[in-house]
């Protein structure tokens, strides 16, 4: 075999209990001789020699590989899949077709053979039953797809984060990247469709080998093949009339443990709630309480916590570096608790944020600063729009008001951090105001695309 | 009796709110502008004393246990068709709003609402007029929001016009009816006109996502 073309990292798993896996990213079939490989220390190449060679003793290596594939767990890939070099697959693949033709040669495979072939069966059906209860198939749904890379990546990539089956669909809320725990979602939904088609095809392939392997040793007993069969229907009605005399039993075993786990999620989302009212709450009455004469303070606070509670009931957690909506409550909650002032939001529609979006919600959190310091009142409106061309923001006060042609050129706020940034992006913005009636500052920003998600 | 509206009495008006507290507030502050005929803690209180009293407004809250705002005006809206009803929540909730409008609440307010604003509310509710919180129209303007994926059964019922969006865009930037019509050049009558077409098609519309659009916004 002059076929590994470049030393062939080899992936080492971190010894704390050692422990055979199976291999998928490095794989030809399912990645079982490169797991064996790793786990003994040995060239993966050598194995699935190994493996092609022991085909000629009646298929053993099948057999054997069907077996280790059906019991051994796969572990999550450290490493991204990596394509085995085709040399190397071209030249297992001939040494296989010689094998077998040797074999052939020399006789042709004898009976056993076939009982082989069936016990391969059996294993093989069991394992499509035996991995659907594997949590690393979970885990590996919930990753994105292995990036083909061009060049094998070194041992170092840095581990996947492991999260437990039932986090997934919490996820999505929390501050993992949304996309990415979508298509982890969508990928176990898929997972869960295809369950009892693996159920019972695993089932079938199990049962056709027993029966087949029953066949094939039935003749050589006194009645043949009928008496097998006869037997086998016994069987079969004997392990109906036990189903049915332990059905109920498991009805109330899996009742119990369904109302176990309903049990369990409710106390969960109560410690939630006890959290959010223990620390948030009562900490912010306390607050109010010694604040007592201070009216800014004691409006701040009840504001800024009526924000965090009014958030935590109603609005999907997203992200103010992701969404337009999320930074822009994000810029009206800061000017909230910097200025002691309310400042009543309202986004229709939502879009994807980029530099551009970012120096938008920018002149608008300037444009709430100016309302909160200048027009002394206790209310600033922002309305905000996303529509399919552009982005619109307005942010109102019935405020003092000012002269426009009266603000010197020097006053860097308006001119400089809403009027000329919102021109570098290729947008605009207008501010009309009148002394005494309030001010509104409109900001629009060409953009492509609404997303309506 | 600081401003006697067209009407030459004072509006009845009833309150149903699960808060002692709050209705005592809104007692308190409401008392100068209008008559406080009653108020209840409960839906079934509420359902029985507005028949009796036959008040011309209702203010409803949103959430109350057994059944809240909704309730009551299930129970009521066929046999007491005079009687407007005015939702007045803390509630931010998409459906909670949309859910209490389709139920035939005239108009929806937060809480938060200052007592002349409030005062104002009741009385063009009790004119037959609607009335719009800012974070309403923004929640209408959503669902009403051009989908290609929801198909218009009804272009009647199931589109804004341009002049009732932009209506509505003024109102959610926090613009008062006066406003908006000096704004649009139009009278307050139209602008009044715009706001309640909406709401009738808010209430009628049987555009999908009306009903599913508030679910799907919780789950972005």
């Amino acid at each position: 075999m002059k076929t590994d073309s470049g030393p062939e990292p080899q992936v080492k798993v971190p010894p704390p209990p050692r422990r055979l896996y199976r291999d998928p990213g490095n794989r030809i079939v399912a990645g079982v001789a490169a797991g064996i490989a790793a786990h003994l220390g040995l060239r993966t190449a050598y194995v699935r020699v190994g493996f092609i060679v022991l085909l000629a003793a009646n298929g053993l290596g099948a057999l054997l590989y069907a077996a280790f594939w059906a019991v051994l767990p796969t572990q999550a890939p450290a490493v991204p899949r990596r394509r085995v070099p085709f040399l190397q697959r071209a030249a297992l693949f001939a040494l296989a077709i010689g094998v077998i033709i040797l074999r052939v040669q020399l006789g042709g495979f004898g009976d056993d053979l076939s009982l082989i072939a069936l016990l391969a069966l059996v294993a093989f059906g069991a394992g499509v039953i035996w991995h659907q209860a594997d949590p690393g198939r979970r885990r590996r749904a919930a990753e994105p797809s292995a990036v083909p890379s061009p060049a094998p990546a070194p041992v170092a990539t840095p581990a996947v984060p492991v999260s437990a089956p039932e986090a997934v669909p919490a996820a999505a809320a929390a501050a993992a990247s949304v996309a990415e725990a979508r298509t982890a979602e969508v990928e176990s939904l898929g997972d869960r469709r295809w369950f009892p088609v693996r159920m019972i095809g695993g089932g079938l392939l199990v049962v056709v080998g027993i029966i087949g392997i029953l066949g094939f040793l039935a003749p050589m007993g006194p009645n043949g093949f009928g008496a097998t069969l006869t037997g086998l229907l016994f069987g079969l009605l004997a392990l109906a009339g036990l189903v049915l005399a332990l059905a109920p039993l498991f009805y109330r075993v899996f009742g119990q443990l369904r109302e176990e786990r309903v049990a369990r999620i409710r106390e969960q989302e109560r410690a939630e709630v006890a959290a959010v009212v223990h620390d948030q709450v009562l900490h912010t009455l306390a607050l109010i309480q010694r604040n007592a004469g201070d009216t800014t303070s004691v409006v701040r606070l009840a504001r800024g916590q009526e924000r965090t509670l009014r958030n935590w009931l109603y609005k999907p957690a997203t992200s103010p570096t992701e969404r337009f909506s999320a930074a822009l409550e994000q810029a009206a909650a800061e000017v909230e608790d910097t200025y002691g002032i309310s400042v009543e939001t309202v986004v229709v529609g939502d879009a994807a944020t980029d530099d551009r979006v970012a120096a938008l919600v920018a002149a608008t959190r300037e444009a709430l600063v100016n309302a909160a310091r200048h027009a002394k009142v206790g209310t600033v409106s922002l309305y905000a729009e996303a529509e399919d061309e552009k982005l619109s923001v307005f942010v109102r006060d019935r405020g003092a008001g000012f002269d426009l042609s009266g603000v010197d050129d020097d006053r860097h706020g308006v001119r400089g951090s809403i009027i000329a940034r919102m021109r570098r992006h290729g947008g605009q913005a207008e501010v009309r105001s009148t002394p005494g009636e309030g001010t509104e500052v409109a900001l629009t920003l060409p953009h492509s695309g609404r997303d309506s998600s | 009796m600081t401003e006697p509206s067209e009407s030459t009495r004072a509006l009845r008006v009833y309150l149903v709110d699960d808060h002692a507290m709050f209705r005592a507030g809104v007692r308190a502050e409401l008392g100068a502008y209008v008559d406080v005929v009653g108020e209840a803690s409960t839906v079934a209180q509420a359902v029985a004393e507005i028949a009796a009293k036959q008040p011309d407004v209702v203010l409803l809250d949103v959430h109350m246990p057994d059944g809240g705002g909704r309730a009551v005006l299930e129970a009521l809206r066929r046999t007491q068709p005079e009687v407007k009803f005015l939702a007045l929540s803390v509630s931010d909730a998409a459906e909670d709003v949309i859910g209490l409008i389709r139920a035939g609440a005239r108009g929806y307010v937060t809480k938060t609402i200052s007592p002349e604003q409030l005062a104002d509310a009741v009385r063009r509710v009790a004119d037959g007029d609607a009335v719009f919180s800012p974070r309403l129209a923004g929640f209408v303007l959503d669902a009403f929001a051009a989908r290609p994926d929801v198909p218009v059964t009804d272009p009647e019922l199931d589109l804004l016009t341009n002049r009732e969006r932009e209506v509505l865009r003024l109102l959610a930037r926090g613009y008062a009816y006066k406003e908006i019509a000096k704004e649009l050049y139009i009278s307050i009558k139209t602008v009044e006109t715009h706001v309640s077409n909406v709401l009738r098609k808010l209430q009628v519309s049987n555009r999908y996502e009306l009903s599913r659009w508030a679910a799907d916004r919780r789950l972005v």
